[in-house]
């Protein structure tokens, strides 16, 4: 079949976070131009099970491009080489047959390895549990119009909620900062009115929690914007600075 | 006050706090650079004595000229400290590297001018050093550099650059610096503002480029000066 191809695969094997980690190359023969990249994974791991070796993790749930759950750096990028599309979207057909790829995970002090491919990435619901929310009482659903937003408004937040917390922002940031990541959700919900009351707090808190996780400072390389699958512009790290600096010298506890 | 002061030094030890000093004092040394390049083009007046002149005048600020220079001092250091925390903190961030690593493009703003910052910064700290060293504090009246104008008898400035420029590794070494300070303003300048929250997506294209254009400029305003003593060999 025309679609066959054959494709190389070097890619990073650690068996836990301590361990000492390598890269191994494999052979997939079968792989298939339909295919997704994480289906080639697939099929090297039903392979690898043949052989009786471990399975090589990887993250993955939804495979639609929306879940935020998959994510490696394929040779050099992460996501891969195609723009605006997560791991799971990029297809096989951007490969020639009998190319290599090299496949490593999110690389940062925050972001430590569990295994192979999957990195714990809890330091981003950490930063988003500072003050990424908006508090509501709780009882009956309030109607959806009881609040008027403006269209532009929630176009703008909708651009910035469109985050699915993937970290490509960061693993492919050469500082490793959170930056795009913690400027989406501040920009986000400084766009809404349901944002307002928390908005000082809120960015204050979250960068203070971006620095302690041990993310690096932003250099304003705008790789972060590049790789992400959503497209969220760094428009977004400069509200954050300028959320931040009126929030600290307002009065704002810092 | 105190309170104020410690609420002063946590936002600026802050990463956004970080950004916002690094961008204001990198901004404060780009129109310095500017006014220094702008006084340096007096040479190519027509009047001979332009030059001296207008070196002379900013001597003669007395007080006010070590205020701005103690001010530049500040900033330098201020730049150059928070520059070397954020390439420290760059490599404790991630201590394990790629084993392949590459930009994925526009609209990316990685250039090896954005990788380099640290390097071509530090190369500019050691040249300012040397540069301050030899002019500034260079030969000056009482080893014979005077000259008179206006019935005064003023520092020869104009001629101690000339000789300065007659040594090839001044009149080449100079304008390689120059050219590393322009490296470092294609990223510095349109990184300084969106480092101040004064980015849109909108505006990033036309500023970028903008920057980029300003720092060639900047650095062929200067490099103008030593080629062109070099070459007619300071004949004036």
């Amino acid at each position: 079949m025309a679609d066959r191809m054959t494709i190389h695969l070097k890619i990073w094997r650690q068996e836990g976070p301590d361990a000492p980690g390598r890269f191994e190359r494999y052979t997939v023969e079968d792989a298939n131009s339909h295919m997704s990249f994480l289906e080639l994974l697939d099929v090297l791991n039903e392979q690898l099970i043949r052989e009786g070796t471990d399975p090589v993790e990887f993250d993955h749930d939804c495979r639609e491009g929306i879940c935020g759950s998959c994510g490696v750096v394929i040779d050099g990028i992460a996501h891969g080489p195609q723009r605006r599309t997560s791991a799971c979207q990029l297809h096989m057909r951007h490969y020639a047959d009998g190319d290599t790829i090299v496949v490593e995970p999110w690389r940062a002090k925050a972001f430590p390895i569990v295994r192979d491919l999957v990195v714990d990435r809890a330091a981003m619901d950490r930063i988003v549990e500072a003050g990424g929310y908006v508090s509501v009482d709780t009882g009956g659903a309030p109607d959806a119009n009881a609040i008027p937003v403006p269209k532009v408004s929630s176009d703008e937040a909708f651009d910035y909620a469109a985050c699915i917390g993937c970290g490509a922002c960061i693993a492919a940031c050469p500082n490793s900062s959170a930056s795009l990541f913690t400027g989406a959700k501040i920009a986000h919900l400084a766009a809404l009115p349901q944002g307002h009351p928390e908005r000082a707090r809120r960015v204050v808190r979250m960068v203070e929690k971006m620095e302690a996780e041990g993310f690096g400072d932003c250099s304003n390389h705008a790789e972060c914007e590049a790789v992400c699958p959503k497209g969220i512009s760094i428009s977004a790290i400069a509200t954050m600075r300028r959320e931040y600096m009126k929030a600290a010298f307002a009065g704002q506890d810092v | 006050m105190g309170d104020y002061g410690r609420k002063v030094k946590v936002i600026f030890s802050s990463p956004i706090g970080r950004k916002v000093l690094t961008g204001i004092t990198g901004l404060g040394l780009t129109v310095f650079v500017i006014g220094h390049m702008l006084g340096n083009l007096t040479y190519f007046s027509s009047d001979p004595n332009a030059y001296n002149s207008y070196s002379h005048t900013l001597i003669s600020l007395g007080p006010l000229l070590y205020i701005v220079e103690l001010g530049l001092l500040a900033f330098v250091i201020v730049h150059i400290v928070l520059g070397v925390k954020i390439y420290l903190g760059k490599k404790a961030a991630r201590p394990v590297d790629y084993a392949e690593y590459k930009s994925a493009g526009e609209p990316s703003r990685q250039s090896s001018s954005s990788r380099t910052m640290i390097v071509t910064g530090l190369i500019l700290m050691v040249f300012l050093v040397f540069h301050i060293l030899s002019f500034k504090y260079g030969p000056g009246m009482a080893e014979g550099y005077v000259v008179m104008v206006d019935g005064e008898e003023i520092r020869d400035l104009k001629r101690l650059m000339e000789e300065k420029f007659q040594h090839p590794l001044y009149a080449f070494g100079y304008p390689a610096v120059m050219l590393l300070l322009a490296f470092h303003l294609r990223h510095g300048i349109w990184s300084a503002l969106q480092s101040l929250g004064a980015m849109t997506p909108r505006l990033t294209p036309l500023i970028y480029t903008l920057g980029g254009v300003l720092a060639a400029l900047i650095a062929l305003g200067f490099l103008v000066l030593p080629l062109w003593i070099f070459f007619s060999g300071g004949a004036s």
